[in-house]
């Protein structure tokens, strides 16, 4: 099959313009008609959800959690940038675009990153409709910060819950189009497949996770916007219920996975504290402005760190990169923290952390001044490990938080199965190889309001409002092949547990396909992957039966998908012989340690095609041609 | 650290509940509590047991998910945390911590600490939201709203719909949860044109939910890892009688 990104021709500025005006409508009378599927409540589903409900379509929207605000976009914290240009600093849409293109080290679509851009600034007009009390000045007009990767001020922000009020703008959003009857929500509900009729996509089933009932639901259109698959590594800043599932099943049945390997790792989160951890803490990253990195000269040194003197330090980012310091960018400082702790110079119990030390800010600006800029967060590390940040140094480590791939979709957000869209973090279109800060949101957001509602429109218009229901028998085969893994499941009864599985399914992707791979250790991993994922179906434990709320089937069923996943994660590091933003492969790299990119080789999207259980996927490759953008080496000297 | 554990199990809606002991031995005090759950339920499963089900998701303090009643108070000991985000540190070797889940006639439990809490988000379709739809809104900052009024706001939009202001009373009212949404939009300009009929929908719904009356004890306050504050019920009182009193929607007998 041939990949089409179906990005339309014409100046950058006026595509999405003229995309929008030749998408086919469907006459409001007639929206009735059609039934739409969203799967995931966050700020992509959420907004989706409601947005097509207003337009008069038939919406079900379907979550795992309790409730569709609690998706996981309500985590994020710093902000939402859009090219406003309130502060009159220069920017504009070209700007957030370029910027954007950049910081994704050049493997994003130019056509998608623009439109982005240019609904940036509906994005903020909106949410403040809504309510939404995003920071403002005292004159009463909203207020911006400056954030990484950007020379201007363009993040809106409200404290540090610009998810939390964005979601619940979008949430209450949503509320209305279900109080209208135009939405039906159904939350405690998981995805465990997707029903394809004549290659369209035509439904989904469902389990409820109340009465493990399996269900199917038909419908014209479906939208997956159910996040990234950060939690394939076990840690990661990720809610415990994240997880690959929707995806992963859609990818089974024909939905290409584009960019597996692409995964963004932030440098300072709080690390972990023992065998016990479930999940890892995100600490702002603007600590490394007053904080100075560094772990003992010696290996194994196990002094507390008062005790080790000035000259017996190593402040490793301060030597190898004299004039970034400590502020080198996110990639660089998370994997030379990991080089330091796989020396064994790591720090605390369990050698995995260095140090982020405020004395010499505290010596020089006093501990008030200190607490004035990051009093929250040094409560927050206090709360978390119990040690007072202000008298001894942190211990930062860095965690997965992001993934850039996800399934791979045209310009207008479709997948490879016609009929079946991915929104937000689950899709891999608009933030390449890396992902700036508070551009996040901004996804979720522009998919889900914006650009979603027009594209799905235009497919239903070409379809037709035919009838589609459940009673087909490609529902009755998915729903039976959906019970007979749950019953599988159930029945093998061995004696690992399904935590056991996917902390040690988390090493391995941790330590080869993390912030460093080369050749080797990922060829290593795909055999252990491989080994683990075959004892995983011979030697399971998981308790009780499916007719009831069952987390530990619920967690079985996601590991099951993480560890075919995480496969398919390998194959493609290994095909990506070059170093590109979040993905560094240490065949590639300049002198100085630098991400080397290979444009010759690898300017391209990588397509995966499944071709059946245990069976080496197919690469696809969609050639992305830069017309706007020079692509040109990122150097930090 | 070695801990007794006694937690009310319950299969489901219709079976009833009853406490059962466990030891929680080998707890580290660097473990949050639902970690130190995990390693219980770990220890159950390898058992063949059952393990305890309860409702998480973020582990940050964020997403609401987590509803506790530790020891007699919800979300435990702490003040202005979650259960997400309290750590074992909190208890001492050999102590006994009575976990249990919300207790409400409006949240009904589900299975053993998972209630169903579903009735918090009918009390927002109710209308707990400005009638405004995609597109078509004036640019964000045609609305200027003054930095005091938007602060305010904020601090009532914190709430994290946990539940455990409901959980707290011994009337079991959601008055803090419904004043913390009603003040966000009485507040904001962008609330203004629905102000009445939000109120006396949103209360209606909260009445019809079983929910009971306020009585002004403060437990909520006290509780509310948000701090989400009492003053809201004071504007939700306000903002409700004087609805009523100019209400297009009353009928006069």
């Amino acid at each position: 099959m041939l990949l089409e990104s179906k990005a339309p021709a014409g100046p950058l500025a006026d595509k999405w313009k003229n995309h929008k005006f030749n998408l086919k409508l469907v006459n409001p009378a007639n929206r009735r008609k059609y039934d739409i599927i969203v799967v995931g409540s966050g700020l992509a589903g959420s907004a989706a959800a409601a947005t097509l409900g207003e337009m008069g379509y038939n919406v079900k929207c379907f979550c795992y959690q309790d409730s569709p605000r609690r998706a996981h976009s309500i985590a994020a914290q710093g902000g939402i940038n859009a090219a406003k240009n309130y502060k009159n600093d220069g920017d504009s849409v070209y700007r957030l675009f370029y910027d954007t293109v950049k910081g994704g080290d050049y493997r994003a679509r130019e056509a998608n990153v623009h439109r982005l851009a240019e609904v940036s600034v509906n994005i903020i007009d909106q949410c403040v409709a809504q309510g939404v009390p995003f920071a403002r000045e005292y004159g009463g007009f909203l207020d911006n910060r400056s954030f990484g990767g950007a020379q201007v001020s363009r993040t809106f922000y409200a404290r540090g819950q610009t998810g939390q009020q964005l979601l619940l703008g979008a949430y209450s959003a949503l509320n209305r189009q279900i109080a209208e009857g135009t939405v039906k929500m159904y939350p405690r509900h998981e995805m465990l497949d997707v029903v394809t009729i004549e290659g369209h996509a035509k439904g989904i089933v469902t389990r409820n996770m109340v009465t493990g009932e399996i269900e199917s639901h038909a419908a014209h259109a479906v939208l997956l916007c159910t996040g990234g698959y950060g939690n394939v590594f076990y840690l990661s800043t990720n809610a415990q219920g994240c997880n690959v599932t929707a995806a992963w099943r859609a990818h089974k049945k024909g939905a290409y996975f584009g960019n597996p390997c692409f995964t963004q790792i932030h440098p300072t989160c709080i690390p972990v504290s023992g065998d016990h951890q479930s999940k890892l803490t995100l600490m702002s990253e603007s600590l490394r402005n007053d904080g100075r990195v560094w772990v003992p000269k010696a290996v194994g040194d196990k002094r507390a760190p008062e005790l080790i003197p000035e000259d017996e330090r190593d402040y490793f980012l301060e030597r190898k990169y004299p004039s970034f310091g400590n502020l080198v960018p996110r990639d660089v400082a998370s994997r030379n923290a990991k080089e330091m702790c796989d020396a064994g110079k790591g720090v605390g119990a369990s050698g995995l952390a260095v140090y982020l030390d405020f004395a010499d800010s505290i010596q020089r600006l006093g501990e008030s001044a200190v607490a004035e800029r990051y009093g929250n967060l040094f409560d927050m590390y206090a709360q978390i490990t119990g040690e007072n940040p202000y008298k001894s140094p942190m211990r930062i480590y860095p965690a997965v938080h992001y993934t850039m791939g996800g399934l791979w979709v045209d310009y207008n957000l479709m997948t490879t199965i016609p009929g079946l869209y991915a929104l937000g973090e689950a899709n891999f279109s608009d933030h390449g190889a890396n992902r700036l800060g508070a551009s996040a949101l901004m996804q979720g957001l522009a998919d889900g309001y914006f650009v979603g509602p027009s594209t799905v429109s235009d497919y239903l218009a070409t379809i037709g409002p035919g009838k589609v229901d459940s009673s087909h028998e490609a529902f009755a085969k998915a729903v039976n092949d959906v019970k007979e893994r749950v019953k599988k499941l159930l029945s093998i009864n061995g004696t690992k547990l399904v935590s056991e599985y996917h902390r040690e399914l988390g090493h391995i992707m941790w330590d080869y396909c993390g912030m460093a791979r080369n050749e080797a250790g990922l060829l290593k991993a795909k055999k252990m992957i491989s080994d683990l994922r075959a004892d995983f179906w011979k030697n399971v434990k998981v308790t009780g039966e499916n007719e009831e709320l069952n987390q530990s089937l619920e967690k079985a069923g996601r590991v099951a998908d993480f560890l075919e996943l995480g496969e398919l994660m390998v194959d493609d590091a290994l095909d990506r012989k070059e170093s590109c933003g979040g993905h560094f492969r240490e065949e590639s790299q300049t002198e100085e340690n630098e991400a080397k990119r290979d444009d010759e080789n690898y300017c391209y999207v990588a397509a995966w095609e499944y071709k059946g259980d245990n069976q080496p996927e197919t690469l696809h490759k969609e050639a992305l041609n830069f017309e706007y953008v020079k692509l040109t080496q990122r150097s930090y000297k | 650290m070695n801990l007794k554990l006694k937690v009310w199990r319950q299969k489901n809606a219709k079976t009833p509940g009853k406490m059962v002991d466990y030891d929680a031995p080998g707890i580290s005090p660097d473990m949050s509590f639902l970690e130190m759950l995990d390693v219980v339920n770990d220890g159950l499963i390898r058992k063949g047991d059952e393990p305890i089900a309860f409702d998480h998701d973020c582990r940050e303090g964020i997403c609401g998910s987590c509803s506790l009643h530790i020891n007699g108070r919800p979300h435990g000991p702490l003040k202005g945390v979650t259960v997400c985000q309290l750590h074992m540190r909190s208890f001492k070797d050999g102590d006994t911590v009575v976990i249990e889940p919300w207790r409400a006639k409006a949240f009904p439990v589900i299975k053993d600490l998972v209630t169903d809490r579903s009735a918090l988000d009918r009390i927002q379709q109710a209308g707990g939201f400005v009638t405004v739809g995609t597109g078509g809104v004036p640019d964000a900052n045609a609305i200027p709203i003054s930095k005091e009024i938007a602060d305010q706001a904020f601090d009532a939009a914190t709430c994290i719909q946990c539940g455990a202001c409901v959980a707290a009373c011994k009337n079991a009212s959601a008055m803090l949860f419904v004043s913390a949404k009603i003040s966000q939009l009485a507040l904001l300009p962008q609330g203004q044109v629905e102000r009445k009929t939000r109120v006396e929908n949103m209360v209606a719904q909260m009445d019809e939910e079983g929910f009971g009356a306020c009585s002004v004890t403060g437990a909520c306050e006290a509780e509310c890892p948000k701090g989400i504050s009492i003053s809201n019920i004071a504007r939700m009182n306000r903002e409700y009688y004087s609805a009523m009193a100019t209400s297009e929607h009353v009928d006069l007998k």
